[in-house]
Formats: C-alpha cells, sequence, structure tokens
C-alpha cells in the first residue's frame, strides 16, 4: 500500500536557560493506509515533541522545527501555512492527549465542544452538527449521549473523558489517530477498555493510528509495526513479532528484561538499565546510549550509529551484532 | 491457619471519611468509605502485596496501619502492641518500627532540607544519633541505597525521580525498622529506572530481614515482588492468596477481570489471549453498592449478590476470597 505520511530528517529543538535541547534529532519513518504504528520511549525521548512537530503545535518560542519534511497527501506539513493546518489537523489528522482533563476547555460543555470541529471542518449547522455528536458519542459507548451533551468535563469519569476525546478526534473520521500515551491516567480495567474501543474504531473506519506510549504491553496488542526512540533518535524498528522475539538495540533489550511480566514462569532478577536518559544539549558524538550501553565499545564513543538493515523490516542503530557477539563491521 | 511469625496482623479495618455541609454549623452528611472492614497478616521478612485500581483505599489502607490516619474501627496489631489503642509518645517510639515510602518523590521530600538532613532527621528525632554520628550514619545509609556520600549537601530538586526515591529508601531505612509500607513507590518513575528500585528493594530485604507492605496498582510488578497478594476493591478486599495461587488460579471475577486487562509484552501471547472487558467505572464510595461490592460490574452476578454480602471464607489453604458463586 501507498505511504500515507513519509517523515524524513525531522528535528525539532528548544532553547532553554540551560542552552539548546536537541529534542528530535532527525527522524525518519512513515506510515501506511490503514496501519497502526506503536512508538515506545521513556520520557523525553522524543517520542511526543515528534507527534506535535508533525502536527506544527511546538509552542515557538522557545520550539523550532529545525529540518525535515512530513510529506502527507501531497503537503509538506511542516511547510504549510498555518491556516492550511488547520484543515488538515483535527479533520484529517487528529489527536489524542494523556490527561483528558486538560485538554479540554472546562467552561464549555461537551457539546458545544464536540460540534465545534463539525461546524468548523464540516461546515454543519447547528442541528446537524448535533445530531453527529449524539452519534460519536454512541459509537464511543457513552450511554445516555443526548442528556450527557450539556455535560461539563469534570462531570465525566477519566474513563469516559477518553472515550469524549476520542469521538472528538474521531468527529471528522480522520485518516490519521494520533494517540499520545492516551491510557496512562487510566486504570488497568478502563485501559482494555479504551484499547478495545480505539481497535474496533480502527477497523471500522479503516484510519491509520500511531499510538505513543511508553507500556511495551500496550504496543504488543495493538501495533503492527514499532519504533523505540531514545535521545531523539529511533535506535530501532520492526514488524511487532520480530521486534518482541528479536530485539536487537541494547536499549530494547534492557527495556523488555526491566518489565516483570504476568506470565512468566519463574521469579527472576529484574534486568535493570544503569544511569539515567540523558538531556541533549547538542547532537550526540557518538551512541546517545553509550553510557548506559552493556556491549559498549571504542566505536561507539567516536560515530553516531545510524538506523542500519538487520532483518527485512528490521532496522537497528547499534555498532554491536548482539546475536553473533562481535562488532559490525 | 498458620499464624506463626506474624509481623502485622490487621483486623476489621475501617475508614470513613465524613462528608461536611454547612459553613458555622458543620453537620455530617454521608461518609467516604474508603476502607470498609479489612483484615490480614503479615509474616516476618515476607512480601504483602496489596494491588486495586486508583480509589479502591488500598493507600488508605497502608496510612492507616501506619496510624498516619485514626482508624473509625477495627485493631492494627504491630506484635503484641494495638496500636489503635496507643497515642502520643508511646505511638511515637513505636514509629520507630515502621515506615514509610511514598509515591511521589517529588513531593515527599523536603525542598528547602538537604539531603543530609532529609536522611538524618528521624535519627535526632528520635534520639538515636546526634552530631559526627549522624553524619556517619548518613552516609553509610546513602551507599547502601547505591548514591555517592558527595550527595549529601545537595538538594532534592537535584536529582532525578529514581535517585530522590533512593533518598527515600534511605529515610525509611534510618531507624532500621521492620516494617516498610511502600505505597506506589514506582509508579512515577520510567520503566528503566522502575527495575533499578525494585532490585534495591529486594537487595535490601535480604540484606536486613525487612518486611514490606507493597502498596501498587501494577499487577506485573507485585507478582514480580510479593509472596502473597491482597486484591482490594472499593474498600473491601475480594481475594487474597499466595502470589502463584492468586495469579495462576485467580477465583474472584474481579481479580479475572483485572488480570486479564493487564497488558503482556508479547505479540504472540496478546493475539491468544481472552480479555474480560468490564462495563462501566468503579461506583462512588460514598455509597456502595449492597450486597457485593462488584455486583454492579460483575458478569455473573445473581440476585443473591445484592441481597448478601458475600462471606469472607478460606476456599483452600492460604486462599481466601469473597463471592457467593465460587
Amino acid at each position: 500500500m501507498a505511504d500515507l505520511l513519509d517523515v524524513q530528517g525531522l528535528e525539532t529543538q528548544f532553547k532553554t536557560r540551560d542552552g539548546v535541547v536537541h529534542a528530535v534529532n532527525g527522524v525518519d519513518f512513515s506510515l501506511k493506509e490503514g496501519e497502526t504504528l506503536g512508538i515506545v520511549g521513556e520520557s523525553g525521548c522524543g517520542k511526543s515533541v515528534t507527534m506535535l512537530s508533525l502536527m506544527r503545535l511546538i509552542p515557538t518560542p522557545p520550539g523550532t522545527i529545525a529540518a525535515g519534511r512530513a510529506i502527507f497527501q501531497g503537503h509538506d506539513l511542516l511547510k504549510l501555512p498555518m491556516e492550511e493546518m488547520q484543515h488538515i489537523r483535527g479533520a484529517r489528522i487528529s489527536m489524542v492527549f494523556q490527561d483528558p482533563m486538560t485538554s479540554f476547555n472546562p467552561v464549555l460543555t461537551i457539546g458545544r465542544q464536540l460540534t465545534e470541529p463539525l461546524e468548523l471542518h464540516m461546515g454543519m449547522s447547528g442541528s446537524q452538527a448535533r445530531g453527529r455528536a449524539i452519534e460519536l458519542m454512541q459509537m464511543v459507548g457513552i450511554p445516555q449521549a443526548e442528556e450527557r451533551l450539556n455535560d461539563y468535563p469534570h462531570q465525566f469519569s477519566g474513563g469516559m473523558r477518553q472515550r469524549v476525546m476520542i469521538a472528538m478526534a474521531l468527529a471528522c473520521t480522520p485518516q490519521i489517530l494520533i494517540a499520545d500515551e492516551p491510557t496512562t491516567a487510566l486504570d488497568v480495567t478502563i485501559q482494555a477498555q479504551i484499547i478495545e474501543l480505539v481497535k474496533h474504531l480502527r477497523d471500522e473506519i479503516g484510519m491509520a493510528v500511531i499510538w505513543i506510549t511508553h507500556d511495551l504491553g500496550i504496543i504488543a496488542g495493538l501495533a503492527e509495526r514499532v519504533m523505540v526512540m531514545y535521545a531523539g533518535y529511533i535506535i530501532e524498528a520492526a514488524p511487532v513479532k520480530e521486534l518482541y522475539k528479536n530485539p536487537l538495540h541494547p536499549y530494547t533489550i534492557g527495556l523488555m528484561g526491566s518489565l516483570p511480566r504476568l506470565d512468566s514462569k519463574d521469579r527472576h532478577r529484574l534486568t535493570s538499565i544503569d544511569g539515567l536518559p540523558p538531556v541533549m544539549y547538542e547532537k550526540a558524538k557518538g551512541c546517545p546510549f553509550a553510557p548506559r550501553c552493556a556491549y559498549v565499545f571504542e566505536r561507539c564513543w567516536k560515530e553516531n550509529p545510524p538506523l542500519m538493515r538487520a532483518g527485512p523490516e528490521h532496522t537497528v542503530a547499534c555498532w554491536w551484532d548482539v546475536k553473533e557477539g562481535r562488532a559490525h563491521e | 491457619m498458620t499464624q506463626d511469625n506474624v509481623l502485622l496482623r490487621v483486623e476489621n479495618l475501617v475508614k470513613h471519611f465524613p462528608i461536611n455541609r454547612g459553613i458555622i454549623f458543620q453537620r455530617q452528611v454521608g461518609a467516604v468509605h474508603a476502607v470498609d472492614g479489612v483484615s490480614f497478616f503479615i509474616r516476618k521478612g515476607e512480601t504483602f502485596g496489596l494491588v486495586g485500581e486508583s480509589g479502591c483505599g488500598k493507600t488508605t489502607t497502608g496510612r492507616t496501619i501506619l496510624q498516619l490516619y485514626r482508624p473509625s474501627s477495627g485493631h492494627v496489631y504491630f506484635g503484641e502492641t494495638d496500636l489503635t489503642r496507643i497515642r502520643g509518645e508511646e505511638l511515637r517510639r513505636m514509629r520507630r518500627h515502621m515506615q514509610m515510602i511514598f509515591q511521589d518523590p517529588y513531593a515527599s521530600l523536603n525542598p528547602r532540607m538537604t539531603v543530609a538532613e532529609i536522611i538524618g532527621e528521624p535519627l535526632t528525632v528520635h534520639h538515636i544519633a546526634q552530631g559526627s554520628e549522624v553524619t556517619e550514619r548518613v552516609q553509610h545509609l546513602l551507599s547502601i541505597v547505591g548514591l555517592s556520600a558527595a550527595f549529601a549537601d545537595r538538594y532534592p530538586h537535584e536529582f532525578s525521580g529514581g535517585q530522590r526515591q533512593r533518598v527515600g529508601v534511605a529515610r525509611a531505612l534510618a531507624l532500621q525498622p521492620e516494617l516498610i509500607v511502600c505505597d506506589e513507590p514506582i509508579s512515577a518513575l520510567d520503566v528503566s529506572i522502575q527495575a533499578q528500585v525494585v532490585n534495591l528493594l529486594e537487595d535490601l530485604q535480604q540484606q536486613f530481614g525487612l518486611t514490606y507492605l507493597f502498596i501498587a496498582h501494577d499487577l506485573s510488578m507485585v507478582r514480580h515482588i510479593s509472596s502473597r497478594v491482597a486484591v482490594m476493591y472499593l474498600g473491601v478486599i475480594v481475594e487474597l492468596a499466595t502470589r502463584d495461587d492468586l495469579y495462576g488460579h485467580p477465583l474472584h471475577p474481579y481479580t479475572q477481570a483485572l488480570l486479564s486487562a493487564v497488558p503482556v509484552a508479547d505479540p504472540v501471547v496478546e493475539e491468544r489471549r481472552h480479555r474480560i472487558i468490564l462495563e462501566g467505572d468503579v461506583p462512588s464510595p460514598v455509597d456502595p453498592p449492597s450486597g457485593c461490592r462488584f455486583r454492579t460490574r460483575c458478569p455473573i452476578a445473581r440476585e443473591i449478590c445484592a441481597e448478601k454480602v458475600p462471606d469472607w471464607r478460606e476456599v483452600s489453604p492460604e486462599h481466601w476470597v469473597a463471592c457467593h458463586l465460587v
């Protein structure tokens, strides 16, 4: 299938008092129509900033998109004038955020917030939009949809609020849904509800989904392809089964070892990764993971490894061949 | 039931928070039933896991055990002493033996105190050490939790989340307690850092023979660290068993749903798993459902569940459950 979105060389930086933070350092990826892509990484790895850059939601200043292009349906999202971007944002690409409380306007009813994009992007009249809003609320499984349109965000529980958020994101049947840790603030039984809902809607609408998370478990049951990010770089990417069966980057291996599994047979010590993720005040000279890596050798300090092919659809940025136990040429 | 080596015994613990109305003449109009009759015991040297979703009362249980909240009724026996009956100086002396590690390493350390002051404070408060002895002890504690002694004069904001949690652990260890209540000690930390702190807690347990009450919502982590586990829902414990029993043969429908909802980091396993999706949200603890509290979301609820509170029964050795249909 054709690429729906093609991102090349994306770089985003933030000016801070302590210097320029290089949050995203040359990210390349593509997304096919209807595909679900998972992006995994710890806080500060640049996964959210990557997505906010694509949506042009980086506050400028202090942030700047320093380089790159992102082709979506023939347009470069990074160069589009803001007015045109507004026609894409929320209509063709929409986003669901982590905290459903802070992403709503607390003084407007849910109904008003749901109908606004419909009137704006789809040119619906007030009553048309209201009808559609009720449909959307029912679609995401909110009981008594019609009455609840008059409620304010604080009158909904966390799980219900996230459902409304999803209803809002889907209002204009987007081609891409970007979900930025949408279940992190929710309990595990509610998280399961939301994941099922997104899977169901994805298959019904046929949209592509980019799901950002730090939870390797969620991605396992949801995504077709996974990218692992560290310090603003993509350090490994592969189809989901390949990545979990055959992780190649020491960081990916470390992450998987640091997770206790619900189905593991015996109790073993967790393999922790020593040290902390870095804050990048300049582009990495060597590999950004080198200071925490168990396999580090000379070359890692001198050259930052690019993403290299390791299998048919598997790429990894590491100078060390973990499987063979020796350095790559 | 064998009750040898029991360090802590909780009997029918209840904690209700009053809801008041009125400005001058306040009257109580209701109560949040945060903890509603919880009983369990913890053996010396074990890790007892307490899991449940937000608002189920697990944190309140932990704090009520330490008498940070005074219980509405019920008893907490630490060894031979009923903590609910003592107060003042007597209680303060008991507190030496039980400490707490908090969830939020940002909020639980005083930003105006140096690390040395934070860790040293319990030593001076309890008259255990003075002067240079405090400094020595602090340095020793820092090395135990894997921090450099050079950090002693720094302030909490200079540390990362994982390092702050290590400071919190050092403070809890300062008085050489027997019991440590760990209230979601890792949920604010990144995945790679979580493992560091959990490994530290396990090492310290081995080294000092500590007993943990480990409160968390992360079922995988609780399974990893605990020897016995209790599952809470809306103020009550619905199931309690040894780790392998609870995770291998969950009996309560809530435990079953909870376990099935946890994602496993393996796409092949995920493909084959059957997931029990619970309908709706947790009811309000102000007005909990009659009979069994889980019945409003239970996939197999019957009439009796609304009429009668299920008995707390031991269905097999060390495996307790509160459900009419088990």
